[in-house]
């Protein structure tokens, strides 16, 4: 078992702090890279405690692209395996009504994500191995009124991790690109989430994990969902367009 | 939303919030009496609160850890069976364990949890260093048995009513391997049975399952069942690779309840006999892996649903010494007679009290359960009259329908806790169904 570092990238989030855990359970070194880094020391401690491996904290601003290079050179190591947590969901009644907060959906689920899993792509490419996963959403497989701000940044993301995907394929640089479906998170704490549909953080990190051993390429975290969005995709735009969904 | 605790009785429409920060938690008090909640394996209403029941599950991260004294700090949350998984690999285990892991320290610490070695090591109160609690008013205090020892023996035991436990410093113990060694005695009665415990007053564990359908002579066929922790150097060769036992092996789940009938006293006698003869056959000495020692039924998770869709009641009473022989008697005769099975019965003996309102004394101590019927409700009800007249006391982590009358009957402890929750406030800032019911 290679036991690489993996480098959590939005690591303030559950979903990224639960697979950062995951990983440190199965022996790797952990680096956590969020804003305002140092205040993730008990999370670093926590993990380091349990597992007995080296996690270490890294200043990123996902929307300070210019920052990114930087960034990754400051790294102790270039990860084995890189997951891009960051996202930000925003209130779709807000982003249809004020264009900065849309674009601010806009910025932290496509322009931050993409930039940062670029530059890494790159140096992967380079080093000629690694392991890249992006944590998209079933929201961008299609666009709703209920929230399509969020779910065209999610839209490009996939796309993105398709393109890299097809490009690296040869280059023994590996793209997984993850769309949960409802996680119990403190994005969506206070919605009503129906039970079977929902995943718990660290469900959806041993899943992650799993499926990034195997190699899969493109998960739905709960196999539901698969089913789910083929329906929803299928609908014709004529009907579609008056449902409310 | 619906809530319930791990006997699915009484289920209760319940707020629940899930704060992430002492100050979250904090502001969730302003809203009135609330209780808090750990991983809801307390059988009954302890950890309910139809208003604000707050659950304690993002206060889950390791601070600290010893390598030389074993002390571990950790916020209440955190669950056992994490602290085995994180540290048993390294050679530490849990001074004190329930019989299952999926409880969280504070939990532990507030139902003063008692393992199969409380006859030698008291409570699980006995292994903390120090406790920081939130009190009515928002401020944390640090208390242990030096600094506001008050407050550290009361919440000991105190069932969540005297603050919410944020964190805390628990002593682990060096453990040469994750193995038990085991030795099993069939006890043919009660009295040989109590025999086999009088005669181990040093096993570090020791704990009887209990036939309770069997009657006449036969009353309550046990199987007494003493353990220790295996040294490496009496391991077997073929577990010696592996000291700290196999991984857990894949948790089996019990997807639905099961329909009511499933649980009758033809099945339940069968099952008991059935793992009495298996008793026998495996008597004398045997190597166990630790989790399936200490957390047999943890390898089911949702085995509380086996009792179907109303639920079920545990009953756990501790008699004293001298009433013992005569109380135990009396209580597995009337079980006996009404041919109310239970799945699962164990017999324990104590030692001496923990905290001021913890349930241990010395004495012996019984656990049953059965599932939920107006018969049973009326067959528990004369349970605690057996109790009562015999100087005994209950469990509340176990308790689901206690009258207030019963329990300040039987501990006079009771008034003393009702007292201090008045006089330090700790009244108007935490409160649970069952705080309610029993007029704590």
């Amino acid at each position: 078992m290679s036991a690489g570092p993996v480098l959590i990238l939005g690591a303030r989030s559950d979903i990224g702090m639960a697979i950062a855990r995951a990983y440190a359970a199965d022996g790797h070194a952990i680096q956590l890279a969020a804003r305002n880094a140092d205040t993730l020391e008990p999370e670093r401690n926590d993990i380091a405690l349990r597992h007995g491996t080296d996690v270490t904290l890294h200043e990123l601003d996902a929307l300070d692209y210019d920052s990114h290079d930087a960034f990754l050179d400051s790294l102790p190591a270039l990860p084995d395996i890189a997951v891009c947590t960051v996202g930000y969901m925003g209130e779709q009644s807000e982003n249809e009504a004020d264009m900065q907060a849309a674009r601010l959906v806009m910025r932290s689920n496509f322009e931050g994500p993409t930039n940062l899993l670029a530059l890494l792509a790159n140096r992967f490419e380079t080093r000629g191995s690694g392991t890249l996963i992006g944590i998209s959403s079933v929201a961008g497989d299609r666009g709703r009124a209920t929230n399509y701000v969020y779910g065209s940044a999610k839209a490009g993301f996939t796309a993105f991790l398709s393109g890299l995907r097809n490009r690296l394929a040869k280059k023994g640089v590996h793209v997984m690109t993850v769309k949960p479906g409802f996680v119990a998170t403190k994005m969506t704490d206070g919605m009503d989430l129906p039970e079977k549909l929902t995943a718990d953080p660290d469900k959806l990190a041993c899943s992650v994990l799993r499926a990034a051993k195997r190699r899969r390429n493109i998960i739905y975290v709960k196999p539901v969902w698969w089913l789910v969005m083929l329906i929803i995709r299928n609908i014709p735009e004529a009907i579609f367009k008056k449902l409310s969904i | 939303m619906k809530l319930s605790g791990w006997g699915r009785y009484p289920v209760a429409d319940c707020t629940v919030t899930a704060p992430r920060t002492p100050e979250a938690l904090s502001e969730a008090r302003k809203s009135g009496p609330l209780i808090a909640r750990g991983n809801g394996r307390a059988y009954g209403d302890s950890a309910m609160n139809e208003d604000s029941t707050v659950s304690m599950r993002h206060f889950n991260r390791f601070i600290a850890f010893d390598h030389t004294t074993g002390q571990l700090t950790a916020e209440a949350g955190v669950l056992l069976g994490d602290v085995i998984d994180a540290f048993l690999p390294r050679g530490w285990f849990p001074a004190v364990t329930p019989g299952t892991k999926f409880v969280t320290l504070g939990g532990m610490a507030a139902a003063d949890v008692h393992g199969k070695n409380h006859h030698l090591d008291g409570g699980f109160g006995n292994t903390i260093d120090w406790l920081d609690i939130m009190g009515p008013d928002g401020t944390v205090t640090r208390c242990s048995r030096e600094e506001n020892a008050e407050l550290f023996d009361w919440t000991i035991g105190g069932m969540g009513l005297t603050g919410v436990i944020l964190r805390m410093a628990i002593r682990l113990r060096r453990v040469e391997t994750g193995w038990i060694l085991q030795h099993a005695h069939p006890a043919p009665n009660l009295a040989a049975a109590m025999e086999a415990f009088e005669a181990a007053p040093d096993a570090p564990y020791s704990v009887a399952w209990i036939d309770c359908l069997s009657t006449g002579e036969h009353l309550g066929r046990f199987i007494v069942m003493l353990g220790e922790h295996a040294p490496l150097d009496r391991l077997p060769n073929r577990f010696r690779q592996v000291p700290f036992g196999p991984p857990p092996g894949r948790n089996r789940t019990v997807p639905f309840n099961l329909p009511g009938f499933a649980l009758n006293r033809w099945t339940v006698r069968a099952f008991n006999a059935a793992y009495y003869r298996m008793g026998l056959r495996n008597a004398g000495t045997s190597y166990v892996p630790w989790d399936t020692y200490f957390y047999p039924l943890d390898g089911i998770l949702g085995w509380n649903r086996i009792y179907g869709r109303r639920g079920f009641l545990q009953f756990q009473c501790v008699l004293p010494d001298d009433t013992a022989r005569a109380g135990l008697k009396a209580l597995l005769t009337t079980i006996a007679e009404t041919g109310q099975g239970s799945f699962l019965a164990v017999l324990k003996k104590m030692g001496p009290e923990g905290g001021r309102f913890s349930f241990p004394m010395p004495g012996y101590t019984l656990a049953l359960d059965f599932p939920v019927s107006d018969k049973v409700l009326e067959l528990m009800e004369q349970l605690d009259r057996i109790t009562l007249d015999h100087g005994g006391r209950f469990y509340l982590a176990k308790d689901a329908r206690l009258t207030a009358h019963m329990l300040h009957a039987t501990d006079p402890r009771a008034g003393a806790f009702a007292a201090m929750r008045r006089e330090t406030g700790a009244d108007t800032g935490f409160a649970s169904m069952q705080s309610e019911r029993l007029g704590l």
